[in-house]
């Protein structure tokens, strides 16, 4: 029990300074390199919001929170699935060498695009304050989409970062897949165009888009989605990390032999 | 009492198209039943037993199985096959400057390998100056960790390996480095380690050091034991097959 609990701590370690170097890394140690990762998302949401304003603007009120409420979302789902899926790869010299579960630089890369998501959530919800949204205490509930968010990545993630171990052209299918994905999500359109027809029922078959559908209901009409609707997200995030799971149990002895 | 046991050990590694192959490749391949693997036995049916305090050196030309046998020791790498018992704390050095991060500082650098060798945090932060100071670095504390030269980096690399305190020690020809000065000093560091009663098993092609150190000798060839048994026989029997195998 005693090396058990020891054994936690020292992870624990490991970890936090896994991510500490992560982060460092990506943001160049400086307090720039962190602005420009918030700059590139805000320009694209500015140029996106000044096209699309005109075609859905009209329809709908506070037309920027419901396009940057997608966008947040959405944007944290693909960097932190592309980052974490070359976790075992980058560390290879690091795995090969040293006794870790590997897991632990998965969750790593993730939580160094999890830091940069938050970030970007507090100017979110500046927007939203600027839009003269009231804020009540069912905001509180904007971090149950955000948890079902995180653990649909981490099992994402570990499916791709097993896939990329084996195959390298995974990437560029991500890539593909992603794209394909972020037309499917409904950031900048209104599921509404769709009514009647098959592609609505399809939408919903994606979980990223579940779960920014949770977040606008909350933000933009102040309503917490029914009971059920709970439950469809936290199966989709668990169906995911479990098929994520099973992966990486199956596999993981073989990342040493092709890494 | 028997510190390590391995018995019956097998490594398999896969070799083949798999490790070529594109995701979109495989499939059509698997489709038409074309994918061929091939298996290596990096290692076969290999038996030891190292008892506490004992030092065990590994011999055998290059690609023998030498660092398998001590990653699978390591719990790096399962065994295929066999069953490896490990009682007590092992700590691997396999290569000191694994997990050292280029851009990352000096200091920087000492926890985060810190970290992967174990250490805890409270314990980095007593021993920092000691590790800082044996390494004769201080002066470089802050610097990026690729602007200090090689010699430089395999001192602190090494200096801070050297407060490991293993049941087990596991070494991949990490003995000593650096210049003659820091050299002698490395050595009388690691005679300390090998004195305070730890189980060592170390691979070196240097034949001298594992006549002087070792208490045994596990010759390896070709992933198969071509040899366990006394250290001066086995390194006479090794040296003679060396010289024939080059003559």
């Amino acid at each position: 029990m005693n090396i058990f609990i020891n054994k936690i701590k020292q992870y624990q370690f490991m970890f936090s300074e896994l991510v500490k170097r992560d982060f460092n890394k990506r943001y160049k140690r400086s307090v720039l390199g962190i602005l420009w990762s918030m700059i590139a998302p805000l320009f694209q949401l500015l140029v996106m919001s000044f096209v699309f304003d005109r075609v859905f603007g009209d329809t709908m009120e506070h037309y920027t929170i419901y396009m940057f409420a997608g966008q947040l979302m959405f944007n944290y789902f693909r960097e932190a699935t592309d980052n974490g899926m070359q976790s075992i790869t980058s560390n290879s010299g690091i795995i090969t060498k040293v006794n870790a579960p590997k897991y632990l630089f998965l969750i790593s890369k993730i939580m160094a695009a999890s830091i940069n998501f938050l970030l970007t959530l507090v100017i979110f919800f500046i927007f939203v304050i600027a839009y003269r949204i009231t804020i009540t205490w069912k905001f509180i509930f904007v971090i149950f989409p955000i948890i079902c968010l995180f653990v649909l990545i981490v099992g994402t993630g570990l499916i791709l970062s097993a896939l990329f171990v084996f195959f390298k052209d995974i990437q560029y299918l991500y890539d593909i897949f992603t794209l394909a994905l972020m037309y499917f999500t409904a950031i900048f359109y209104d599921v509404k165009i769709f009514e009647g027809s098959i592609v609505a029922k399809l939408i919903y078959l994606n979980p990223v888009f579940v779960y920014i559908d949770y977040l606008r209901e909350i933000v933009l009409h102040n309503t917490i989605p029914a009971f059920s609707y709970h439950l469809y997200c936290i199966f989709y995030a668990l169906f995911i990390l479990r098929i994520g799971m099973w992966m990486y149990k199956k596999y993981n002895y073989m990342f040493l032999y092709y890494i | 009492m028997n510190m390590i046991e391995v018995d019956h050990v097998s490594v398999t590694y896969i070799l083949g198209d798999i490790k070529e192959l594109s995701l979109k490749e495989f499939f059509i391949r698997k489709l038409h039943g074309e994918v061929i693997t091939k298996e290596f036995k990096a290692l076969d049916d290999i038996t030891f037993h190292v008892k506490k305090g004992e030092l065990l050196g590994i011999i055998g030309s290059n690609g023998s199985g030498k660092s398998t046998i001590l990653k699978v020791l390591s719990n790096i790498m399962p065994a295929s096959a066999g069953t490896v018992k490990v009682n007590g704390v092992v700590a691997p050095l396999l290569e000191l400057t694994a997990g050292f991060d280029d851009e990352m500082t000096v200091k920087e650098n000492v926890y985060l390998r810190g970290a992967l060798l174990g250490y805890t945090k409270k314990f980095i932060e007593d021993k920092y100056d000691e590790i800082i100071d044996f390494a004769e670095i201080r002066d470089f504390e802050d610097v990026a960790f690729r602007k200090l030269s090689s010699g430089m980096k395999s001192k602190i690399a090494f200096s801070l390996a050297s407060f490991v305190k293993p049941d087990i020690l596991i070494l991949d020809e990490v003995l000593s480095v650096g210049d003659i000065s820091f050299k002698a000093k490395s050595e009388q560091r690691m005679k300390e380690l090998f004195d305070s009663g730890v189980t060592t098993i170390l691979v070196s092609h240097a034949i001298e050091q594992i006549r002087e150190m070792c208490t045994k000798v596990l010759w390896l060839e070709k992933g198969h034991m071509r040899g366990y048994g006394e250290t001066q026989q086995m390194c006479d029997e090794y040296e003679a097959y060396m010289r024939g195998e080059h003559a």
